[in-house]
């Protein structure tokens, strides 16, 4: 969330789409209530289903499964054709004005810089004019190559006949909701958009969330409160997990990893170091080199050193993909000897069930550290027609090492809002199981024994690394901590001389981190959360900070980054520093600094006239329409699910090539794989149910209760045209397997017209399998594909295509 | 709300001056606001939870409905509605249903067992399994249809509005877990004001029609609904428009009394024998409840 869960409440209007915050985020939702109860907001909700959010909604739109940059493209052109947009805020504080290369190009469906047979761009030509080392303006915004004017001819295409026949949303429900987003253009009203894996789980993930942050940034959303693009996490605490780098692209703090690219330290460095596109920007990160160093002081303590690069050449350098779908493919193909799996059950929860246990059945090995008896601990079992494997061909050895739970062990969770909150432990946790930092840690200490006893390729990244824990089997959560919000390794002197943090002391955050090894700091973005007066992330006060009741509880845990609330939140104000809403102030120039009821994100002295511009993790220091960082186009364009019901794109009706996301990498196998709507014909989309908790609650008892069998949900029409009556079995039929599952008939789905014909949805809830308390079944993933987001590699479980009959 | 003692104000087949002190008490309500639930369950979790009830896992009956109905073992439970609106829209509506904790219980005055059905003066209307006799009356008496008989135990079970939480000063678990506000608790008197914010609230977004149901023909309600669709309360899952007691359970106080006086006289027979094999019970609810006059 660039906001918080409570800001919420700020907001005039709440959109829910690609999410089901009611379901799946039950307790934040009370913030969507109070918004509604207290300032009178209004709900909309848009999902192919009429959810349990929509129960409560004051207007719901039905939207065709991978639709949704259609409508949000629709949506664009609405507000651009309306004159709806906030002029000042978008001139100022997005790169509308900001010139391209005239060399950039669309047409049918494909930007310029495409390479087919890679299927990936180059994107030489998705770059800015540039003069004198800064990128080229036009503040009139007529340049017929500034990027506003080509935002509006690339959405200009978005009609609401077009959208319309695209989403299977009726033109005069789509109108209505454009109505209601384009409502909070002006300064005092805003728009709270809440999304999670509705949005992330398709080929063209990113570029859904792109879209509707160009159309908070064109209403002048972003940095306000009850405004912002807010991620609702699903998982506690993937948060934490991105944040802390538990996947192989990024070190903690979201500092892109090295690849065989990055030969040297020096080319590593300057690659992720960049210079400013504009003049007088705060280019955040120029202080690369400062997070870095001291990450790798945090990792290999006096190891690493100026002259030895901080030990850069120890890091591993990325070869090719490791995302979740590179793994498994990697494993399928034989490649890979052993898998770890702590709190992770990829046969349940990674794409193709069935090529994920054909998967771990050619590992020699396999460790499952879990709290639960989890299906891929079991993968190898028959359990006849749920998972109808010979373990008597799979040879692959599987440990399983009994976890504690989270409430049995200290440590912190990060919630959507960034907030890292401290948790106590509050049992012992069952039998033998162990926490998990005691399992890695034992683990760990064996290994580097072996190294110790054996040698090996290459110890030195293992030997040198920083091991200071006082229980070096089993670290304490605090201890942790402190390594990661960081601490001073010698005296940190200001430019006069004066000590401003002794050696040894913890840091007060990252503005301290020093670039020669002066600093250790485990992820820049948490620096402070324990500083030299104690662990912030324990703080339970809920003072509010705002005068007006914006709910900016800053001594409640602690916010990364800086106990920052609202990211972006120079962007409340206008450019003489004023708030654009005097009622909702979060930030607001005080004559000599930048003051509020938020840490400021903004250098604290930066005046106004300065033009220091807010969004200052971009070297230009705006916000942008037009973002040639992303895989498939520096604007979001629609291409279908790459299992479609239709047999074209209808932007591109006569382009194959630009059917489906021609960046999204797919494997081979799993291209032929894909069905056709000849045989399966009906659109399909996964989602949780507010009963269950992923895969885990099937194994409580009382959740089990409340929701104890797998079941699809269809509407009237399909379930008369296949005969299926309410509450009958069926089975579900996708290119890759089936399942069987209750049939629930309702209103609540239609059949939809999209480009001539009528889409009929499946809708299958995840949550069942053949472990646990609920009634044994095939799990959903059995059906979904094996591709992803072209920038993320998120499988794509919300747009696929099944068959359905009765039993 | 303030601690304060609870009296019993009216006992089945009892005839009893409520104690004075009992015409202070404040009168409590449960308020479900229908508007602002999400039918999340968390309500039947946590009452489950409180009163260690486990009603077996059953199947998916082609609804969102599980359990299915209320039961022994499940006193609450969400049941779920959807229509077609008169623009062409759907409602989904999501009622929790359960005891409604009558001002005038048509349990009470339908059992037969001296004590084993008793209103608190706070309104609260509960069941003491000690005197159930597992006649059944009380379901026939209920126009909710809410006491269900255990096989397992014979006795009549249903939400005791948290009793034993309230008279602690807690809120009844589901409404504690409730995350949302759609269930709120305390005195009566505000949450009627409250339910008539929300109500003005709904009618501002185009529900002209919604009320408070806190039916009449029972003297009204401690347990009371916001209906954004007022008019047709029976849309939420059969919700009745106009519930009254059955006239045939006024009945046994005239002829089936004599009838009933046997069945007790027996019963009490059966205690006597009771006590004399298995001693005496070492705490009766009742007990309990004098505790509290203290």
């Amino acid at each position: 969330m660039t906001n918080h869960w409570v800001d919420i409440k700020n907001a005039d209007l709440v959109l829910i789409m690609g999410g089901n915050a009611a379901e799946a985020h039950p307790c934040g939702f009370k913030w969507v209530m109070k918004a509604k109860a207290q300032r009178g907001a209004k709900l909309v909700v848009v999902d192919p289903r009429f959810t349990r959010s929509a129960a409560v909604a004051d207007y719901y739109a039905p939207i065709r499964v991978g639709a949704d940059i259609a409508f949000l493209g629709g949506v664009i052109r609405y507000l651009l054709e309306n004159d709806k947009i906030h002029h000042e805020y978008v001139n100022n504080y997005t790169n509308a004005a900001f010139l391209i290369n005239p060399e950039f190009g669309f047409k049918d469906g494909i930007f310029s810089g495409y390479d087919e047979a890679k299927r990936s761009y180059a994107k030489d030509s998705w770059t800015y004019q540039m003069e004198d080392g800064f990128a080229k303006v036009d503040m009139t915004l007529q340049d017929p190559n500034c990027v506003f004017q080509l935002m509006k001819k690339h959405y200009s295409r978005y009609t609401p006949e077009l959208v319309s026949s695209i989403t299977g949303t009726p033109q005069d429900q789509f109108l209505k909701v454009c109505e209601m987003i384009a409502g909070t253009s002006v300064p005092d009203k805003t728009m709270t958009i809440l999304y999670a894996l509705g949005w992330t789980q398709h080929s063209v993930g990113s570029e859904n969330i792109r879209s509707m942050a160009m159309i908070q940034l064109l209403l002048g959303n972003m940095g306000m409160a009850g405004g912002g693009v807010n991620a609702l996490r699903g998982h506690a605490n993937v948060q934490g997990i991105t944040d802390m780098c538990l996947y192989s692209e990024v070190l903690p703090g979201y500092i892109w990893a090295p690849t065989d690219d990055d030969k040297t330290y020096e080319s590593f460095r300057n690659t992720r170091t960049p210079a400013a596109r504009r003049p007088g920007q705060m280019n955040f990160n120029q202080n690369f080199p400062k997070w870095f160093n001291s990450l790798m002081k945090a990792w290999y303590g006096d190891a690493a050193t100026p002259e030895n690069n901080f030990a850069y050449d120890w890091l591993p350098k990325r070869d090719t993909a490791y995302d979740v779908l590179a793994i498994f493919e990697r494993m399928h193909q034989g490649k890979m000897d052993g898998f770890i799996c702590s709190g992770f059950n990829p046969l349940a929860a990674v794409s193709n069930k069935n090529k994920i246990g054909a998967a771990l059945s050619k590992l020699n090995y396999l460790v499952v550290i879990d709290p639960l008896a989890t299906e891929t601990g079991e993968f190898w079992k028959n359990f006849g027609e749920f998972n109808d494997v010979d373990p008597a061909k799979i040879q692959t050895e599987v440990f399983r090492l009994p976890a504690t739970c989270f409430a049995e062990q200290d440590g912190s969770f990060t919630n959507s809002g960034r907030v890292i909150q401290w948790h106590w432990k509050a049992a012992d946790g069952p039998g033998e199981s162990k926490s998990d930092q005691e399992i890695i840690a034992t683990l760990f200490n064996k290994i580097r024994d072996l190294y110790k006893a054996e040698g090996g390729a290459f110890p030195d990244p293992i030997l040198n690394l920083t091991w200071n824990y006082t229980n070096k089997l089993s670290p304490d959560a605090g201890e942790v901590a402190r390594e990661v919000s960081g601490r001073a390794l010698v005296d940190l002197k200001d430019p006069a001389g004066n000590v401003i943090v002794p050696a040894g002391e913890q840091l007060a955050g990252f503005a301290q981190l020093d670039v020669n090894g002066g600093t250790a700091c485990g992820n820049w973005i948490y620096s402070g959360m324990w500083n030299k007066t104690g662990n912030l992330s324990a703080r339970r006060d809920p003072t509010d900070a705002s005068p007006q009741g914006l709910g900016q509880t800053l001594n409640w845990g602690y916010a990364w980054p800086a106990n920052r609330r609202i990211i972006y939140n120079r962007a409340s104000a206008d450019m003489a520093g004023n708030p654009w809403d005097e009622k909702r102030t979060v930030l607001k120039w005080l004559g000599d600094k930048w003051g509020g009821c938020d840490v400021p994100d903004m250098r604290p002295n930066a005046k106004p006239e300065e033009n220091v511009m807010p969004f200052i993790m971009n070297p230009e220091g705006v916000a942008r329409l037009f973002a040639p960082t992303m895989a498939e186009g520096p604007f979001p364009e629609h291409y279908e699910p790459f299992e479609t019901p239709l047999a074209r794109n209808p932007m591109h009706p006569d382009n194959p090539l630009a059917k489906s996301n021609p960046a999204a990498r797919v494997y081979k196998g799993d291209m032929e794989v894909f069905g056709s709507p000849k045989d399966y014909p009906f659109a399909a989309t996964t989602y949780r149910l507010v009963e269950h908790f992923h895969y885990w609650t099937k194994h409580a008892e009382l959740n089990a209760v409340v929701q104890p069998e797998s079941f699809v949900e269809i509407s009237e029409a399909l379930a008369k045209m296949r005969g299926i009556k309410n509450g009958d079995r069926v089975k579900v039929t996708s290119a890759r397997g089936w399942v069987h599952a209750k049939a629930v008939v309702t209103i609540r789905m239609k059949g939809m017209k999209v480009d001539g014909q009528t889409v009929y949805h499946v809708g299958i809830p995840i949550h069942f399998g053949f472990k646990g308390l609920t009634k044994q079944t095939q799990l959903a993933n059995t059906l979904t594909p094996f591709v992803g987001d072209a920038n993320s590699q998120t499988p794509e479980f919300k747009a696929f295509l099944v068959n359905i009959e009765k039993v | 709300m303030a601690t304060q003692a609870l009296h019993v104000v009216a006992q089945s087949a009892t005839t009893m001056t409520p104690p004075a002190a009992a015409a202070n008490t404040v009168h409590v309500a449960k308020l479900i606001d229908i508007s602002s639930c999400i039918g999340c369950k968390a309500c039947q979790v946590a009452c489950m939870e409180w009163n260690d009830t486990r009603p077996t896992i059953g199947d998916n009956d082609g609804s969102y409905n599980n359990p299915a109905d209320l039961g022994p073992n499940a006193w609450t439970v969400m049941k779920f509605n959807e229509v077609e609106n008169a623009e062409g829209g759907i409602d989904w509506l999501i009622r929790k249903d359960g005891c409604m904790h009558c001002e005038d219980p048509g349990c009470l005055k339908a059992c037969p067992s001296p004590g084993a059905i008793i209103k608190l003066d706070n309104g609260i209307v509960d069941f003491n399994s000690e005197k159930c006799i597992g006649c059944g009356y009380c379901t026939s008496g209920c126009p909710f249809d809410v006491p269900r008989i255990s096989e397992k135990t014979n006795k009549a079970t249903k939400c005791t509005l948290c009793s034993d939480r309230v008279s602690e000063n807690q809120d009844p678990a589901c409404v504690k877990a409730c995350p949302t506000q759609a269930l709120t608790f305390g005195p009566k008197e505000e949450r009627i004001a409250y339910a008539n914010e929300r109500i003005k609230d709904l009618n501002g977004r185009g529900f002209d029609k919604a009320s408070l149901y806190n039916p009449q023909g029972v003297g009204g309600t401690h347990v009371m609904y916001v209906l954004p669709h007022g008019d047709k309360p029976t849309l939420y899952s059969g919700l009745p428009a106009n519930p009254t007691i059955a006239p045939t359970v006024g009945l046994w106080k005239g002829i089936m009394k004599p009838i009933a006086l046997l069945t007790m006289a027996a019963t009490v027979f059966a205690g006597v024998i009771h006590y004399a094999i298995k001693g005496p019970n070492t705490v009766e609810e009742d007990e309990n409840h004098d505790d509290k006059k203290a």
